[in-house]
C-alpha cells in the first residue's frame, strides 16, 4: 500500500473507533444519569449497559465478521468504539468495593458473578443467533 | 447536566476509547500470545485509575468527566465478555477462565491499590 493510502486507512480508523466512542458514551452517561447509584444497592446502570453491550457486541462482531461483507471500519466503529465504550470495567470494578466495603458483601459478590454470567450468556446467544441464519 | 458538561463527556468518552484501542495494540503486539493481553492492560489501568479517584473523593462534575466518561470508556466490559466467549467456543476453556480470573482479581486489586492510594493522599 503507498504510504499516503496507509496513513488515510489509519486516519479513518482511528476516526470510527473516536466516533464510536462518543456514542457509547453518552449512551452510558445518559443510562446513569436516569438510574442513578445509590451506596448499598445493586447497580442497575452499569449492569444493563454492561448486559446490552455485551449483546450487541456478540450480534454486531460476528455478523461482521461471518454475515456482512468485509468493511474496514466495521469493527472499530462498533466493537472498539461503541460497544467497548457504553460498557465499562473500572466502573464495575468499584461498584463492586463500594458495596463490599459498606459490609454488603454478599451483593458485591452476587453483582460481580451475576455481571459476568449474564455478559458470557448474551455474548453466547446472539453470536448463536446470527450463526442461525444459513448465509444465502 | 450543562450543555458544556455533555460535551465534555463526548469528546472524553471518544479519547477514551481511542486511548485504550493504542494501548490494546501495543501491549497485543507486544505480549503476542493467546491471552487478551490488551484487553487485561487496559482494564487494570482504568481500575487502578478509577480507585484513585475514589479514594481522593472526586465528585460532581469532575468525577463525571475523568470517572465516567474518560475512564469509563477506556475499560471495557464487552470485549472482555467476548473475548473470553471466543476462547472458550475454541477450545480452550482454561484459557478462558485464566482471563476472567486475571481481570477480575487484578481489576479488584488494582481499584482497591488505587483506593487506597488516594485516600492516603
Amino acid at each position: 500500500m503507498a504510504p499516503h493510502h496507509a496513513r488515510r486507512e489509519r486516519r479513518g480508523l482511528l476516526l470510527a473507533v473516536f466516533a464510536g466512542g462518543i456514542v457509547g458514551t453518552l449512551a452510558r452517561a445518559e443510562v446513569a444519569r436516569l438510574l442513578p447509584a445509590s451506596g448499598d444497592a445493586w447497580p442497575w446502570a452499569t449492569f444493563a449497559v454492561n448486559c446490552a453491550g455485551a449483546f450487541l457486541i456478540g450480534l454486531l462482531v460476528t455478523r461482521l465478521q461471518e454475515r456482512l461483507p468485509p468493511a474496514r471500519f466495521g469493527r472499530p466503529f462498533v466493537g472498539t468504539g461503541l460497544c467497548g465504550a457504553l460498557t465499562t470495567f473500572s466502573t464495575f470494578q468499584v461498584e463492586i468495593l463500594r458495596i463490599a466495603h459498606d459490609g454488603h458483601v454478599l451483593l458485591a459478590a452476587g453483582y460481580l458473578v451475576a455481571s459476568v454470567a449474564t455478559g458470557l450468556v448474551l455474548v453466547y446467544a446472539a453470536t448463536a443467533a446470527v450463526r442461525r441464519v444459513r448465509l444465502t | 447536566m450543562s450543555a458544556w458538561a455533555w460535551i465534555g463527556v463526548a469528546l472524553l468518552g471518544g479519547v477514551g476509547a481511542l486511548a485504550r484501542f493504542g494501548l490494546d495494540g501495543l501491549v497485543q503486539r507486544r505480549a503476542g500470545g493467546e491471552l487478551p493481553a490488551g484487553t487485561l492492560a487496559v482494564n487494570l489501568t482504568g481500575s487502578f485509575c478509577l480507585g484513585l479517584l475514589t479514594g481522593l473523593a472526586v465528585t460532581g462534575d469532575a468525577l463525571l468527566l475523568a470517572g465516567t466518561a474518560a475512564l469509563g470508556s477506556f475499560t471495557t466490559f464487552s470485549t472482555l465478555v467476548l473475548e473470553t466467549e471466543r476462547l472458550g467456543e475454541d477450545g480452550r476453556g482454561r484459557l478462558a477462565l485464566l482471563n476472567l480470573g486475571l481481570s477480575l482479581a487484578g481489576g479488584l486489586a488494582a481499584a482497591g491499590a488505587g483506593w487506597a492510594l488516594g485516600a492516603a493522599l
